[in-house]
């Protein structure tokens, strides 16, 4: 096992940018257990552990996994635990596990697999970009490898058995992030997700605490997981997933036409508040980021990167803010901190 | 405002999901939704929220005895509080029960995706039986009652390989 000090750099994830700034991330994951044991909830502690060190010593020496990070929960603090959280290497549920549960990164951070779950495995994928075809290949070669290792639970009718019959058939959650600030602004989000509801797919804001859908992201994902192969999941997504950008792109063009104010003061508040507020929530920060994104898309924010920006989407979580800090700091004391990293960061940027 | 599921505490986590079609809005406090599952990273299937709160079809039939996995020993009541099952094995246990649950959520009976190593898919047989019967009927149009005597044949081999598997589901 690696030594670990995590490095706070770019995930994949979060390194190339469409010009638009309306496609964020791509992502795939496929739910996956071993033959003739019982899921990871109802299997006793002993059990579980067991065969989660059996897994666990196979997957470390699986390309890409080899030469990797290994993360075994039992070893990792509360606050790691936040961090690889918020950096989506992490589900909310392997935040609360113990001994026999751990995570396994590939060295490129592309690919990981998450052991003792929901499911025994959770193997995943995410980049940049909307490219999902390319990654449900690389999700799939390492599938592949793990399934000649470790047989899978699996029946001649419903494919691959797992915890929860949501996910039973391909195990396949394939998912788009998208950043819809257009849509939000006119109002017109519910009405584009409404039409897109008799198409089998969840549309939903990406979770905060306390306002709906903070930052205007919104992740799209395919529901059905039996009876669709998964390039046809992965394929109907992709088509839907574009005629959602069409509306964004729409939206943005009818603001600029009808309603340029709106637009211009969505952006250039956040400008306003970034650069000089001194106490920020992460709620506000990440919804004045999207002004930002949108500013940045439309050539009215300056001097500003793509990766730099997206940086900071991740960088004004709770867990990292106290990761950069190097101490534990309690929700006042992080709201000042946040907003110093946003004037800060935002110093140089320029605005027309 | 308040959850939707305890009604005490404020409601701080906010869903929107299309289900059938109709968009829902769900409103949970922080425990509730931390009960749910609700995960960050996922996409939250709202119809498995709902399972948890038992709306979900056949989540009722309080009266039906309750049956035990032989494998792992979960009962079906095991599955309706937490809505996740207990091993491999439960599928088969519980597969006339589970039968309603999975056309309502995934509009299927088969997988139709990547075949688990060493496993013939009975998407695959069901397709080949359906392709053999289309050419029986033309074989009978055509009165070529030879071919299709063998088509018939080949046919009855391949529902018998598919009754097979939905026997080894156990409903
Ligand atoms: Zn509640
Ligand atoms: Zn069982």
């Amino acid at each position: 096992m690696k030594a670990r000090e995590r490095r706070l750099g770019l995930p994949p994830w979060l390194r190339e940018e469409d010009p638009e700034g309306i496609v964020m991330s791509a992502r795939i994951r496929l739910a996956r257990n071993a033959a003739e044991a019982a899921f990871p909830g109802w299997a006793g502690n002993e059990e579980g552990e067991r065969l989660g060190r059996r897994m666990l010593s196979v997957l470390e020496s699986l390309p890409p996994l080899a030469g990797g990070t290994v993360l075994r929960m039992e070893d990792v603090g509360p606050l790691e635990r936040q961090i690889l959280h918020e950096r989506h290497l992490i589900s909310h549920e392997l935040t609360g596990k113990g001994a026999g549960s751990a995570v396994l990164v590939a060295p490129d951070e592309t690919v990981s697999v998450m052991v003792n779950e929901e499911d025994h495995l959770r193997i995943q994928g995410l980049v940049s970009g909307k490219d999902l075809p390319a990654l449900w290949t690389a999700v799939d070669a390492l599938d592949t490898r793990i399934e000649e290792q470790i047989p899978y639970a699996a029946s001649p009718r419903l494919g691959y058995l797992t915890a929860c019959p949501s996910n039973v058939g391909t195990g396949l959650r394939a998912s788009l992030m998208l950043h819809l600030p257009g849509l939000r602004l006119a109002g017109d989000v519910e009405k584009v997700v409404k039409g897109l509801g008799k198409l089998g797919l969840a549309v939903r804001g990406l979770l905060g605490e306390g306002t709906e859908a903070f930052g205007s992201m919104y992740q799209v994902s395919n529901q059905r997981t039996l009876g669709e192969s998964e390039p046809v999941i992965i394929a109907h997504l992709l088509q839907i997933a574009d005629e959602v950008i069409g509306h964004e792109r729409r939206a943005r063009q009818r603001l600029a036409e009808t309603r340029p104010g709106l637009l211009k003061d969505r952006v250039m508040r956040a400008v306003a508040l970034l650069t000089h507020a001194r106490i920020m929530s992460a709620e506000e920060a990440l919804d004045l980021l999207s002004g930002i994104r949108l500013g940045l898309a439309l050539g009215w924010v300056k001097r500003l990167e793509w990766p730099e920006l997206d940086e900071l989407f991740l960088l004004v979580q709770p867990a990292h803010l106290q990761k950069q800090a190097g101490r534990s700091m309690g929700p006042e004391e992080r709201d000042e901190f946040r907003a110093d990293l946003l004037r800060t960061r935002m110093a140089g940027v320029e605005w027309v | 405002m308040h959850c939707d599921y305890c009604g005490e505490q404020d409601a701080t986590v906010h869903l929107a999901q299309l289900l059938n079609g109709e968009m829902k809005n769900l409103h949970l406090c922080k425990d509730c939704a931390g009960k749910s599952g609700i995960n960050v990273d996922e996409p939250v299937s709202l119809s498995d929220l709902l399972l948890k709160a038992g709306q979900a079809p056949g989540a009722e039939e309080a009266g039906k005895k309750d049956i035990r996995c032989p494998q792992c020993h979960m009962r079906m009541s095991d599955f309706r509080k937490t809505s996740r099952l207990g091993c491999p094995a439960c599928y088969d246990a519980f597969a006339a029960e589970l039968a309603g649950l999975l056309l309502g959520l995934h509009k299927s009976h088969y997988h139709a995706g990547k075949a688990p190593s060493g496993t013939r898919l009975s998407h695959a047989i069901h397709e080949q039986a359906e392709a053999v019967s289309g050419r029986l009927k033309t074989a009978i149009a055509a009165e070529q009652f030879e071919e299709a005597a063998r088509l018939r044949d080949e046919l009855k081999q391949l529902q018998g390989e598919l009754r097979e598997d939905v026997c080894h589901e156990g409903s």
